[in-house]
């Protein structure tokens, strides 16, 4: 287990002050003009030799992609954006460090911002995180009146932060997206390229990181990259926060180190599996975008980016949705179906039109009302929706349907002949999610 | 998501414009953005119009802040209608937003929905008080306090469908009800059974600027090496509080050290020890024996439940 | 410029290209539906994938791709491009399977059919079976105006139709609410479509989902016959395609000239068709006892022969109409000379242009396409959004391509673009001239300069001080930058021809006055109030003022009707091509005039219409070069800049107050006079 003295987001779960002077106490804001002082190369480089990967689900290298943004400013101003539109089902991070340790993150803002020369940071925060967002405004407003940040600050580093929030849009998690709901309009995702760095924010460079990957800078850099690179496996280090929930004895949102398995994971933390491990039927590892495992291929893995993807699934946001035998593993697949259906933007056609596609079928299928053939043209529909899609939601779309048929085919199937064997006594299960619109 | 149109016109207010304060407000967030982007600030607006009416968005309210903002009126709704938590009919005093995707539906939100169905009726109708109605929506990230649903601003989390019922008559009758978890937990702990974030050192402010000695150590060095004599030993300070950090005793056998030297991130010993599961079993072992040392007083630590 | 292997075949494409414009240089065709040439870049069909080679191992969108933005082999390798492989082929009938699962299989109810993108794509690029067993979208249609017809089942959400009148038409009027597989397209709260362009998103949807409304049922394309022509409605000449079916014109679309219309055109160009229908003067009238009567040509003839014979020659005059011909003039002017007659004029505003000054004074010397090349424009006494909306187009599209200064003198009105407004008559005019303002030291320092002369500034008693005022600012070296923007389609072709008062002539104003003339020829001038006094002899098509007036009535040809030549205000030479035939006894009008000349003894020396170009090009060689701009000689402008008239205070006002029904054509449209009745506010909003 990770120890104590190396979990960064030291208040999770809110025993102590969220406040500035109880922050401090914990290390935050300590020594912050120190590390300012060695220069926006070092941070980078710094950044980058701590191995730290994306925590908002790609995984993409955080020092690498801030090293994307332009070195010298051509007259437009360069934006960090925080992605605080926290929406993945299963995921619930980023609003335990916002609500119980802001100051981290508002920290990371101003090192961030620093090391690509914007004085400017808007945290986009999802809609519904209403008391999350007046959380954060009092520990910026805070901070602005300790002159850690602002116009004229004691770090030397003229920096505005402003937080900005969604109304109800998990498309605006994707980056892009983000960026025009910001600039005010609907939140659709932007072609790509021009990428943000390049064309971001009212067409400025513009990088937008995660909030957990931005709160971890200030830690890192004070601990040093080695540190968090020597925490985890190869490849995937340094600490991370787990979401668990679903069918375990104390769901619980946890920082542990990348890589632990996920049988320590549970029974560590999350007092076991509810009815014990011969209970599981499979897990969701990443949020509800990744492939589902079952039981015997999850109990025992690293749950890192690398285990996770050879399992043909995914670390994601490390948001572990646990599923016991007593779930109906099609309906559930089937409610994220729906997830997906409610959420496409619909710009792109295969989105737009093969997320209601699958969900309809799938809820079929959940009844058993539907031909074993259709499993085989479901699955043909996700792969035309994959990787066709402008953004990545159609992929996040698909996944979880193709996770289902690789390894509960025999689940569907049984219900189908349930139903043709007596298909009075099946009644509509759900009236309330009747595909028949 | 379903066709959201605005609410029928006998509904709707003929005028809208924002109180004093709330244009005071509005002129606040518009000034977050820069010269000729006030668009930027329409959902924010939007928001404060719902506020403001009620729960709900009416189209003169649209229309209005288009015109505070210098969009065409068509941009503000498309913008009203995408984003899911405008909502453009009138709601109910308390307005009930369940959540209903996978983590709170395999926690229980069913149950809640039959609660909603029992106590206010149908999605999207108002009670006849006009106390309270009610809305399946998509997650709403508290997942590790399924089920939830969020009543106006606030987060009530751990339901069971008798805390759900019983939160819905507090709420119908007026009294006092408490945000946050229903069954007695803080936050996202695990419900007691918090083992982590536990050393009082954390919070003391002890472990405040100790991490500087590593810049002094690498400043101290890079001056010895530039004056090409082994002194850096003098300029070694005294370890100061804390303790050396793990990834400084790791160093060593770190799985990222073992993979740097060529060998296996587990270690070969390690594996042969439990067949199939080596590598869980490795990693354990090792995690244990790092737990002992760090954290010497912590046994539950090393237990293993298998 | 990089190079490309598309389907084995190695290209050179320029850099900015994107690449299904390189994939088609390479003569491979890339199906699509929201990609659009002149249109923002959305990439949001799915249609257009392709393969690259080397890039992550899906399909890429090609009209979103630039092909500086593929990356070369490990060895510097041109980038391998396929748009045939299997990975292409699988991707384009999944993305055209989910465009017709929720897409209704009306074809044969539908006014697309036979012209359907998604038609002819899915028998391309499609399967021939469905395996979607769920309902289909039922979207509720909108009302979203009088010209275009609504069935919001068959929309593909593709958005040109929103990104056309964002960008190009430049109102914030349509939109796609909801979102999601409930994204709708519609205009808020269901009014009408406020642009003057709307229709163009008809041809722009590639699906059924925006059709015609005054078309609607009425046709098929493959029963039309079509006929490439030029529009008259305005000066512009825009480029259109007449598609008629036995004697009737069915409808009226763009055809694409980059240089005038690229591929826009009005709404009143599009659907003035059914007023070729209506009030059409079908046979010859003559009016006794002060009613019109049905009367024969040689009836009407002998009657016109009875009054020109009494009258003297300087009291006979003819006035050209705005819609007519280089042909019909020429052939007006040659017998008015043959008469003995100065008085002709094709003014019948009486603008202040003469062709004494040279061609360079009258026409809009930079060109529509060197809008594009202006720094800096001045908008004089004109609402180019009503007088000629497709060239008011090209200014926004100057206007979105880069920073300009634009400045306007006369009406402060919504030009779909942000401007200066410098203020409403000559004294500013007199400013900008004298440098004062810093719009005046921006428009000096302007190297391309454009100053759009309206008829508004023009048609007036100080009219020629003000194009003299205008002249003065608008030249530099090598560039002509004096615009003057016409509102009627004949008036350029007109002084080309020199139709205006000869020594000792009356202008149009004069002749209309009382006690000008014994006779007097409207040739389609129904713009002009003629005193009670003369014998009219009105020649045209439509019962219109000119013919209300008129002693008697000779039915003319539409320009749908006839072959004729037009010069646009540019002064590019076009020429309409018949497309039907007139109705009952009326005629095309070269031919009316040749044979009234026959009886009035003075026969014109052309039997054919072959015959009377030659004699116009004889004349006026320029006529002879279609389509192209006669260069005029700049020193126009020197000479303009002398005139030393005194302009006057009053301040400048458009000639067009509604757009819908400037022509009698198009006051005959029932469809143009619902449209001016929803300008105007009148007609109620969403038919519910």
């Amino acid at each position: 287990m990770l120890a104590d003295r190396d979990r960064i987001f030291t208040n999770l779960y809110g025993l102590h002050s969220p406040g500035l002077k109880a922050a401090q106490m914990r290390g935050a804001w300590d020594g912050t003009k120190f590390l300012l002082e060695k220069g926006r190369d070092w941070v980078i480089n710094e950044m980058k030799a701590s191995g730290l990967r994306g925590r908002g689900g790609a995984g993409f290298p955080t020092g690498l992609k801030w090293s994307f943004m332009p070195k010298q400013s051509d007259g437009r101003p360069h934006y960090l954006v925080v992605n605080a539109d926290e929406s993945e089902p299963g995921t619930c991070k980023d609003r335990e460090i916002m609500r119980h340790d802001p100051h981290l993150l508002i920290e990371g803002c101003l090192i961030a911002s620093f090391a690509m020369g914007a004085h400017a940071c808007y945290i986009y925060i999802r809609g519904e995180y209403v008391r999350e967002r007046e959380a954060l405004q009092r520990a910026i407003d805070e901070a602005y009146d300790a002159r850690l940040v602002g116009k004229d600050n004691v770090h030397g580093w003229p920096f505005d932060i402003y937080v900005h929030h969604g109304a109800g849009a998990y498309i605006c998690g994707e980056e892009t997206a983000l960026l025009e709901s910001l600039e005010g309009k609907k939140g659709m995702p932007r072609l790509k390229p021009p990428f943000p760095a390049n064309m971001g924010l009212y067409g400025c460079p513009t990088t937008v990181n995660n909030v957990e990957s931005i709160a971890v800078a200030g830690t890192i850099l004070r601990r040093g990259a080695a540190w968090f690179a020597g925490i985890g496996r190869p490849n995937n280090v340094g600490t991370k926060l787990f979401c668990v929930s679903g069918h375990v004895n104390t769901p619980c949102n946890v920082e542990e180190e990348m890589g632990i398995t996920f049988r320590e994971l549970i029974d560590r933390h999350c007092g076991g599996i509810r009815g014990g491990w011969d209970n599981l039927l499979c897990v969701i590892p990443g949020g509800s975008s990744v492939p589902l495992v079952p039981a015997h291929e999850i109990a025992d893995a690293y749950m890192d980016f690398d285990t996770l993807r050879g399992l043909k699934s995914g670390l994601g946001t490390a948001a572990v949705i646990v599923m016991d035998k007593s779930t109906d593993i099609v309906r559930a697949i089937a409610r994220l179906s729906y997830f997906y259906k409610h959420e496409s933007c619909g710009q792109c056609t295969p989105c737009r039109e093969g997320t209601g596609w699958m969900w309809r079928v799938l809820t079929r299928m959940a009844e058993g009302r539907a031909q074993k053939r259709e499993i085989d043209m479901l699955l043909d529909v996700t792969y035309q929706v994959e990787g066709h899609t402008i953004c990545a939601l159609g992929d996040a779309a698909a996944w979880p349907v193709q996770g289902l048929i690789r390894h509960f085919r025999h689940e569907i199937e049984k219900r189908i002949d349930e139903y043709a064997a007596n298909p009075a006594d099946a009644g509509v299960r759900d009236p309330e999610m009747m595909a028949a619109e | 998501m379903s066709v959201r149109r605005l609410a029928a016109q006998e509904v709707q207010p003929a005028s809208f414009a924002f109180t004093p304060e709330n244009a005071e407000w509005a002129g606040r967030q518009i000034a977050k953005y820069p010269e000729g982007r006030q668009a930027s600030a329409v959902i924010p607006l939007l928001w404060k119009a719902q506020e403001q009416s009620g729960g709900w968005v009416p189209e003169a309210a649209i229309r209005h802040i288009a015109g505070m903002l210098g969009m065409p009126y068509i941009r503000v709704l498309e913008v009203a209608t995408f984003y899911t938590m405008f909502a453009l009919e009138p709601v109910g005093e308390h307005f009930v937003q369940l959540c209903g995707t996978t983590p709170c539906m395999l926690r229980g939100a069913e149950a809640l929905k039959k609660v909603c169905h029992d106590v206010i009726g149908p999605q999207k109708t108002v009670t006849a008080d006009g106390k309270l109605s009610w809305l399946e929506v998509e997650c709403l990230g508290a997942c590790c306090n399924a089920p939830m649903v969020q009543i106006g601003y606030d987060y009530y989390e751990d339901l069971t469908p008798e805390s759900f019922a019983a939160l819905l008559e507090d709420l119908r009758a007026g009294r006092p009800v408490k945000p946050g978890p229903q069954n007695g937990r803080h936050a996202s702990e695990p419900k007691d059974a918090v083992k982590t974030l536990t050393d009082p050192a954390l919070f003391d402010g002890s472990m405040v600027g100790a991490w500087k000695k590593r810049f002094a150590e690498e400043d101290a060095k890079a001056k010895a090496e530039a004056a090409g004599q082994a002194v850096a030993a003098a300029a070694n300070p005294e370890p100061a509080k804390p303790e050396p950090t793990r990834a400084e005793q790791q160093k060593s056998d770190s799985p990222v050290a073992r993979t740097a030297r060529g060998k296996a991130p587990v270690s070969a010993e390690a594996r042969e020890a439990s067949g199939n599961s080596a590598s869980s079993e490795a990693t354990t072992k090792r995690r244990a024996k790092t737990a002992a040392t760090v954290e010497p007083t912590d046994g539950s630590g090393t237990k293993r439940k298998r | 410029m990089p190079k490309l292997i598309i389907d084995g075949q190695e290209v050179e494409v320029p850099a900015e290209y994107t690449l299904l414009q390189a994939c088609e240089e390479a003569g491979a065709e890339i199906p699509r539906f929201c990609y659009h040439e002149r249109l923002s870049i959305a990439g949001n069909c799915r249609m257009c994938l392709v393969e690259v080679k080397g890039g992550p191992p899906k399909p890429v969108a090609s009209c979103a791709m630039g092909v500086r933005d593929l990356r070369p082999g490990p060895n510097g390798e041109p980038p391998v491009v396929m748009t045939k492989s299997p990975m292409v082929k699988k991707a384009r009938e999944g993305v055209m399977e989910f465009l017709l699962i929720n897409h209704p299989l009306d074809c044969p109810i539908c006014d697309q059919g036979g012209e359907c993108d998604l038609q002819d794509q899915a028998m391309a690029y499609g399967v021939d079976t469905s395996r979607f067993h769920e309902n289909k979208r039922a979207v509720e249609d909108k009302y979203i105006g009088p010209l275009v017809k609504t069935s919001m089942n068959r929309c593909i959400h593709c958005t040109r139709c929103v990104r056309f009148t964002a960008e190009v038409a430049g109102v914030g009027d349509l939109g796609a609410i909801g979102r999601g597989e409930d994204m709708e397209i519609t205009t808020y709260l269901e009014h009408a479509l406020g642009s003057e362009l709307q229709a163009n998103v008809i041809d722009l949807c590639p699906v059924g989902a925006l059709t015609s409304k005054p078309y609607a049922f009425k046709a098929r394309p493959w029963e039309l016959t079509k006929t490439e022509s030029v529009d008259v409605m305005d000066a512009v000449g825009s480029a259109i395609r007449v598609d008629s079916r036995g004697r009737e014109v069915m409808r009226i679309l763009p055809r694409i000239n980059d240089a005038v219309n690229e591929e826009w055109i009005s709404d009143k160009t599009r659907f003035v068709w059914d007023g070729l229908k209506t009030q059409r003067l079908d046979r010859p009238y003559l009016r006794e006892n002060g009613r019109l009567r049905a009367a024969s040509w040689a009836e009407a003839f002998a009657a016109i022969a009875a009054r020109v014979k009494t009258a003297a020659p300087g009291r006979i005059g003819a006035i050209a109409g705005d819609l007519a011909s280089v042909e019909d003039m020429f052939a007006l002017k040659s017998l008015m000379t043959a008469l003995g007659s100065a008085n002709i004029d094709c003014r019948q505003d009486g603008a202040a242009l003469d062709p004494a000054n040279g061609r360079a004074s009258y026409i809009f010397n930079p060109t529509i396409e060197g809008i594009e090349q202006a720094d800096a424009i001045l908008i004089v006494g004109s609402n180019p959004r009503r007088e000629a909306p497709v060239l008011n187009a090209r200014i926004r599209k100057r206007w979105r391509m880069a920073p300009v200064a634009i400045g306007v003198v006369g009406e402060s009105v919504d030009l779909t673009y942000s401007y200066d407004y410098l203020g409403a008559g000559p004294d500013t005019l007199a400013d900008i001239v004298a440098g004062k303002g810093a719009f005046a030291e921006a428009f000096a320092r302007a190297e391309r300069p454009l100053v759009i002369v309206g008829q508004g500034a023009l048609a007036r008693e100080d009219g020629a001080a003000v194009l003299s005022l205008a002249a003065r600012v608008a030249g530099r070296d090598g560039w002509n930058g004096l615009a003057v923007l016409h509102t009627a389609a004949s008036r350029v072709g007109g002084l080309d021809l020199g139709f205006v008062p000869g020594e000792g002539g009356l202008t149009a104003p004069a002749m209309a006055g009382t006690g000008a003339l014994d006779v007097l020829f409207l040739l389609g001038a129904d713009e002009i109030d003629v005193a009670p006094g003369a014998f009219v002899v009105y020649q045209g098509t439509h019962g219109d003022r000119g013919a209300h007036r008129a002693d008697v009535i000779l039915p003319g040809a539409t320009y749908t009707e006839k072959s004729g030549l037009y010069v646009n205000t540019e002064g590019r030479v076009q020429r309409a091509n018949r497309a039907v035939f007139p109705p009952g006894d009326a005629r095309e009008d070269w031919a009316i005039l040749r044979a009234l000349s026959d009886v009035l003894g003075k026969r014109l020396p052309f039997d054919s219409l072959d015959a009377l170009r030659q004699a116009l090009v004889a004349a006026h060689p320029h006529f002879a070069r279609i389509d192209e701009i006669e260069p005029a000689d700049a020193g126009a402008l020197a000479r303009l800049a002398k005139t030393k008239a005194k302009p006057g205070k009053a301040p400048f006002a458009s000639p067009i107050t509604d757009f819908y029904l400037t022509n009698p054509i198009a006051r005959a449209s029932a469809v143009m006079a619902d449209c001016s009745a929803l300008a105007a506010g009148r007609l109620p909003q969403a038919a519910e």
